[in-house]
């Protein structure tokens, strides 16, 4: 199989998606013959016209707002986010509008609207162009939360989200844009949202993070080996809906966890896990449960603080080691 | 014409049925009545054609009637019934007739202004010939919702009018605290597009100038702001006494009342007499009438579908 890089197979998966369907258009700051400020429409204003590759005003709200009103008029929209720590400007139509609609409605309304926006840290952006926001959505019912590790899954949920009937946070990361590897050139290929991935199978410990944690556990889980523990990682790809399934039946095999989410501690969708862990299958696990995470604090644009903030591969390594080592 | 007025009549005796149902007990949460608004409900509407898309607001009631909505599925959706057009989820603010393209109120003020530009947007692409309208009220236009939406509006040409109704209260706000200028109509200068005021108490005056926004939207040109001023008889909400503002005010508005100006505009070119305005009136109290039986006697939704239909 060919190999691309993410960025790009996220590029090829609007492009799909645009052929196949002519009710899927684009929306977002400097998306047209700027690309976006990340470079994933890049190609696309040439391929598909300035009518389906919007560049918009800096109106965050007001263009997000649009494409749920597209979605409801029958469009399948997919909106650019430049930065996710800009989705603020855009919580109350996510939150009150598209999430609620089909809901209090009594399922008569469809959003069928994908938001694409980038998350997380490790490029020193500063406090406001380095968050992970997609706790805060994950708690509203009605929106789905897809975060992608690496290109092949970055194609195949983008598809299928922009097929899904519902409003999508399909969160991007920085780090990951530039990250290869082999993606299927099949348009038919479509991940399903709500299937998480074991990235690597193992015995000894559990390791279940998403986006860019997931690509650096993998290096853990790889860097365990060579101590001899045999660890398992979950990439989750969705937070929701949540393979809870794969989580359970992983615990049952390892009997130990290690939840990874860049965002800060309090509040973050690793307490969600670590909770239903602890409904679910408390008398598996051999030992407590442990979170890494950054600490509470906003995120600095100084790369050597920046670095002591996030969860890395040598300290995800550091806190398997110990977890399972006792 | 004699429609019209009827529709009118229908929204107001509902609107006042609904605040006795309220202050009696009957039915709980909330709802923001529309009473002396009319005009400016029936006149949008009726210049609409079939398919058209409707956004309306927290105080939307009259626009569901006016548009064509069912009074006993309203009223069943205020009690919280099964048989309402949410199915009792969504209440006063939230409910909507898809296959009307009366796509619901909202609950957040200025929440649906830029999905009602995301509708025309829609049309536009799709080039379906549907328009949106969009009501908001005075409160509404000190959004953010408002300058971004009508910016990309008047941007990308798109078939929409925004109808404010300027009832001269934010809830107990008057306009002259919160707008440091006197139409809000004149903020349409900011995004190329034209801003019109009108006597939203004259049914034929808000019909016109909403033919002619119409027009401009079906033919490519764009959107219009409509500035309707108009009066809220009843308090912003159920529980308002209404303190903010002198009764000299509301007598004064109540001399500018739409129904009696319609009616009798109706009487002299000779369209309305005694006995068929007591005819229609009669018509307009037993569909409210029957509204209310017909909610009292709906069933409640099944608890256990709470957790149903949270995804499509």
């Amino acid at each position: 199989m060919r190999t691309i890089s993410y960025t790009e197979a996220l590029r090829e998966a609007l492009q799909e998606e645009m052929t196949i369907n002519p009710d899927v258009f684009l929306m977002g700051e400097d998306i047209g013959i700027y690309g976006g400020a990340f470079g994933v429409t890049r190609g696309l204003l040439d391929k598909f016209g300035a009518e389906r590759v919007r560049d918009t005003p800096i109106s965050e709200q007001g263009f997000v707002g649009a494409s749920i009103g597209a979605a409801l008029a029958g469009s399948r929209p997919v909106v650019e986010i430049m930065f996710m720590d800009f989705i603020t400007l855009a919580v109350d139509q996510m939150v009150n509008q598209a999430a609620k609609l089909h809901y209090v409605l009594g399922k008569q309304a469809r959003c069928p609207m994908v938001l694409r926006t980038v998350g997380g840290g490790g490029r020193c952006y500063g406090p406001t162009h380095s968050q992970s926001l997609e706790a805060w959505f994950t708690h509203v019912p009605g929106l789905k939360v897809v975060a992608p590790s690496t290109p092949a899954d970055a194609k195949g949920l983008l598809k299928a989200a922009i097929r899904d009937d519902n409003p999508v946070i399909f969160m991007e990361h920085k780090l990951l844009y530039g990250c290869r590897g082999e993606v299927s050139g099949d348009p038919d290929t479509v991940i399903p949202l709500g299937k998480a991935r074991i990235a690597r199978a193992g015995t000894d410990v559990t390791l279940i993070a998403w986006s860019w944690m997931s690509a650096e556990a993998g290096r853990a889980a790889e860097d365990l080996s060579t101590q001899g523990i045999s660890a398992e990682v979950i990439d989750l790809r969705s937070l929701i809906p949540l393979d809870i399934d794969t989580i359970i039946a992983s615990v049952k095999k390892t009997h130990r966890v290690l939840i990874v989410q860049e965002s800060c501690r309090t509040g973050g969708f690793g307490a969600e896990i670590s909770a239903r862990i602890s409904e679910t299958v408390f008398d598996y696990l051999d030992a407590p449960l442990l979170r890494l995470a950054t600490p509470d604090i906003p995120l600095s644009a100084s790369p050597s603080l920046e670095r002591a903030a996030m969860p890395d591969r040598s300290r995800i390594f550091e806190a398997a080691r110990k977890l399972v080592e006792g | 014409m004699r429609n019209w007025y009827r529709s009118m009549l229908v929204m107001r005796l509902f609107e006042e049925k609904v605040e006795k149902l309220f202050s009696d007990g009957v039915i709980r949460g909330t709802t923001h009545p529309a009473t002396g608004q009319e005009a400016v409900a029936v006149g949008v509407c009726s210049v609409l054609k079939k398919g058209d898309y409707i956004t309306s607001t927290h105080r939307g009631h009259g626009h569901f009637i006016a548009r064509g909505g069912d009074p006993r599925r309203i009223m069943a959706e205020i009690f919280g019934k099964v048989t309402g057009y949410s199915r009792g989820r969504g209440g006063s603010q939230f409910m909507a007739d898809y296959r009307l393209g009366f796509l619901g109120g909202n609950g957040i003020t200025g929440g649906s202004i830029p999905i009602a530009t995301g509708t025309a947007l829609s049309a536009k692409i799709k080039n379906t010939g549907k328009i949106a309208v969009c009501f908001f009220g005075d409160g509404a236009s000190n959004q953010g919702t408002f300058h971004e939406s009508l910016n990309l509006a008047g941007l990308w040409k798109l078939p929409v009018v925004y109808v404010c109704e300027n009832n001269l209260y934010a809830m107990s706000t008057h306009v002259d605290k919160a707008i440091p200028i006197p139409h809000i109509a004149d903020r349409a200068a900011s995004y190329g597009i034209p801003g019109v005021v009108v006597d939203g108490n004259d049914l034929l005056a808000v019909r016109e100038v909403m033919q002619a926004a119409c027009i401009r939207a079906r033919s490519g040109a764009g959107p219009t702001l409509v500035e309707c001023k108009t009066y809220r008889h009843s308090g912003h909400s159920r529980g308002d006494q209404r303190i903010y503002r002198s009764r000299e005010e509301e007598a004064l508005w109540l001399t500018r009342a739409p129904i009696r100006r319609f009616r009798a505009v109706l009487i002299k070119r000779g369209a309305l007499n005694q006995e068929n305005d007591r005819r229609l009136r009669r018509e307009a109290r037993a569909i409210v009438t029957e509204a209310v039986r017909f909610a009292k006697q709906s069933p409640d939704p099944d608890p256990a579908t709470l957790e149903e239909g949270v995804f499509a």
